[in-house]
């Protein structure tokens, strides 16, 4: 059961996280990176198949990363009611 | 209330925190001003170089920052810039996406007429456009009986290709890129894929364009 008190993170620990996603974050955008040359040069070369595909595997990755930001702003959020 | 309990030798305000179990002995003997003042964990800046203030050159002591803040912010904003940096990927996959639904919509290509089999001589190239008027491509005729065409955009950085029958091939300029003339295929300098193929049917005395064949090898 959660406990109604939770301690806010302190700066330390929101620096560990922060950095922490920063590495998850870099690997899921060179990944887009990639699949974005891959499908460019498959769909100019008229290979369409993994068009649709590669455009749900970005989406994907991109929710991930906004959902990770996102989770940042909230924990910074309760550190800053918290001072 | 604890701030109330007086020193009973009159010399200031008994420590009250100080009366802990197995420091029962002290108690009474401390001055309140015996600590100094306990800062959050937050409220201490270090510098980069972890020495004290008094050690950091003049320029760092006259604004001296929040530096553990600073780092903090630092990485957070690079990490907002790097989540922009995800979405504008994805809004380009969107892109190839939609125009490949666009391409599918388009259906099959119309035929055209490019020219007369007398209007090319053997060795001879001729420009034309297809399928739309912006789509520049060249007719080459190989033999009496043999042509081939190509889209003229290079597939390195969309300059126009030159045929060069002579050499036996198509000849970018921009980067040196060189290409098949028979097949399209890319034999040197940067380009990576064939040019575009334009179908070709040869009706009568008339050759006409019939469809484009994109190709990866």
């Amino acid at each position: 059961m959660r406990s109604p008190t939770r301690r806010p993170f302190s700066r330390e620990q929101r620096l560990t996280i922060v950095q922490g996603m920063l590495v998850f974050v870099l690997v899921m955008v060179v990944l887009q990176l990639w699949l974005l040359t891959a499908t460019m040069n498959a769909w100019l070369g008229g290979d369409d198949a993994m068009v649709w595909p590669a455009a749900a595997a970005s989406a994907a990755c991109l929710a991930l990363n906004a959902g990770l930001f996102r989770y940042l702003v909230r924990i910074e959020r309760a550190g800053r009611v918290r001072e | 209330m604890a701030d109330t309990i007086r020193n009973p030798s009159g010399s200031g305000p008994i420590d009250p925190a100080i009366n802990t179990p197995g420091r029962e002995g002290l108690t009474g003997t401390a001055p309140a001003d015996l600590y100094g003042p306990v800062f959050d964990r937050e409220q201490v800046t270090i510098a980069p170089d972890f020495r004290p203030l008094d050690a950091q050159p003049a320029w760092r002591q006259d604004f001296p920052i929040d530096w553990p803040q600073d780092v903090y912010v630092e990485r957070r904003d690079f990490m907002k810039f790097m989540v922009l940096t995800s979405a504008t990927f994805a809004l380009g996959q969107l892109w190839i996406a939609l125009q490949n639904w666009y391409r599918q919509r388009r259906g099959q290509l119309p035929m055209q007429r490019v020219a007369a089999i007398g209007d090319v001589a053997v060795g001879g190239a001729l420009s034309f456009t297809y399928p739309g008027e912006h789509d520049r491509c060249l007719l080459v005729r190989l033999t009496d009986r043999e042509f081939v065409a190509f889209g003229q955009k290079c597939t390195h950085l969309s300059c126009a290709v030159i045929p060069r029958p002579e050499e036996n091939s198509f000849y970018c300029p921009c980067h040196e890129g060189r290409f098949d003339l028979r097949t399209g295929v890319p034999t040197a300098g940067p380009p990576q894929r064939p040019l575009t193929r334009v179908l070709l049917d040869v009706r009568g005395q008339d050759i006409y364009a019939v469809g484009i064949e994109e190709r990866t090898a």
